[in-house]
């Protein structure tokens, strides 16, 4: 995992994160909704950060698949190797 | 027209003028006796922010959704709404009986999720409230 990635995805999260979540809860195995409480719609909006950010871009079938951060990297680590 | 999910009291969408790809244009005449008017304000009628909030959502968001959903799949079946963000500024105010035209302008409908610009206009052609408006909207035939 290259952890620079992960501090990128961290701050684009942390913007979207509930009041009432800290940002030190955001982990590699943190779940989106379940755990860091955020919202389909702000998930979206992390997604499209996400893509600005890598320069790359989501389909619809890696939105369904990007349950966790860990996910998402995942995601993020594929697109960038296939550019 | 049919396909939006309102009916009165709740319906602010009186016709449909142009709808496409990028953006939707509508207009909504507040009823002169609704019954909203009586409380606000007391004696001093003005059309509450969050109505033209909703009129806008109803013109420019959700009419604008479903548009784009017909284009992408067939039916609309078990129809999902939900408004995530509104965030607006109001110039005008709207008394019983005036007519508004919203115009709506996308600025993404991606992953379910839609995100306009608005603009409502009173008679005068004057600029009531504008903002911006997003929400999910979705169905939930195909699983999703």
């Amino acid at each position: 995992m290259s952890t620079e990635r992960y501090a990128i995805l961290k701050k684009i999260i942390a913007v979207y994160l509930p009041e009432d979540v800290a940002v030190d809860r955001i982990t590699d195995s943190s779940h989106f909704i379940d755990e860091l409480n955020i919202n389909s719609a702000n998930l979206v909006d992390i997604v499209l950060d996400v893509e600005d950010a890598f320069d790359i871009t989501l389909e619809n079938e890696d939105m369904d698949q990007m349950q966790t951060v860990s996910d998402a990297l995942g995601i993020i680590d594929r697109k960038i190797s296939s550019k | 027209m049919e396909a939006l999910p309102y009916a009165p009291p709740f319906l602010f969408v009186d016709a449909l003028e142009h709808i496409d790809d990028n953006g939707a244009k509508g207009s909504y005449t507040f009823l002169k006796d609704a019954d909203f008017y009586k409380g606000h304000f007391k004696e001093h009628p003005v059309t509450p922010g969050v109505l033209l909030t909703e009129c806008c959502a109803q013109i420019g968001l959700v009419s604008l959704g479903i548009y784009l959903l017909q284009r992408q799949q067939t039916g609309l079946k078990d129809l999902l709404l939900g408004m995530s963000s509104a965030e607006m500024e109001f110039l005008a105010t709207v008394h019983p009986g005036e007519r508004v035209t919203v115009i709506s302008e996308k600025q993404y409908f991606r992953f379910q999720k839609l995100k306009c610009k608005v603009n409502m206009y009173n008679e005068e052609g004057t600029m009531v409230c504008k903002g911006t408006l997003a929400g999910m909207i979705k169905t939930t035939a195909d699983g999703q």
